[in-house]
């Protein structure tokens, strides 16, 4: 999994490419947890180039989530598709989660 | 399209799964398996191997044996290991409708192996966990 982090002036941008699994799911909550403890709030993941997620990276997912939800932040997802988006479906995550169809839409929300 | 039965060997540490990976996806392309069932197949395994990794040896490392096979236009796969008998599939569904945060993840791992194979059955033989996926060709 490779993370890139850009600070957009509401929000900052989180994309994810490659897997998010058992391994890489920790570098990802860490990462996240980082930024939350630094005061940022709002946030969007691009799954665009996200081509794998498991229980594992579902629960990191949830996690950063909760955090943020209680320090009165937000996160948006951002270009949930195909078997990833599956994997959310099957999950029943879906519905939890704010699901945009495009980064500029979910920027637009969190402005 | 035939394919001999193949098998790997690993230790079951969390740091093996890409190892796991990379044997599992070379058979199911041998097997010409379609991408879209072979993601299902992958989640499948790594919620599989993660639970041993947790759950069979929970204070130790063990080995963990897996093997794939054809069988018509069924891709068979095994999972086992010498832990502590432990039938994955006793364990409850969790309530995936709950639309809330507080939802609990818990559970999770195997709503997936059930739901994203076709078919799946536990087995304790010889002193070992068996845990036996079918993946069918769509």
């Amino acid at each position: 999994m490779e993370m890139q982090i850009l600070k957009d002036a509401h929000a900052t941008v989180v994309t994810i490419t490659g897997r998010l699994d058992a391994v890489t799911a920790p570098e990802y909550e860490k990462r996240l947890n980082d930024l939350i403890a630094g005061e940022e709030t709002g946030f969007v993941v691009d799954f665009e180039g996200l081509d794998y997620i498991s229980s594992a990276g579902l629960r990191v997912l949830l996690a950063t989530a909760k955090k943020l939800k209680v320090k009165g932040g937000q996160v948006r997802f951002a270009n949930v598709r195909g078997t990833v988006k599956e994997v959310f479906d099957i999950s029943g995550f879906g519905s939890i989660f704010q699901m945009d169809d495009s980064v500029a839409a979910a920027l637009a929300k969190i402005a | 399209m035939a394919m001999k039965s193949d098998r790997m060997q690993c230790i079951s540490t969390v740091e093996n799964l890409p190892v796991v990976t990379g044997f599992l996806e070379e058979c199911a392309d041998r097997f010409g398996l379609e991408a879209r069932k072979k993601f299902r197949l992958l989640v499948a395994v790594e919620e599989a191997f993660v639970n041993i990794c947790s759950y069979a040896y929970p204070d130790s490392e063990g080995d963990v044996e897996i093997y794939c096979s054809a069988d018509g236009d069924a891709f068979v796969l095994g999972i086992a290991d010498k832990g502590s008998p432990f039938d994955v599939l006793s364990l409850p569904e969790p309530d995936t409708t709950l639309d809330t945060m507080d939802r609990e993840i818990g559970g999770l791992g195997v709503h997936f192996i059930r739901k994203l194979s076709d078919s799946v059955s536990y087995r304790r033989e010889d002193g070992r966990n068996i845990l036996r996926m079918v993946f069918l060709r769509d």
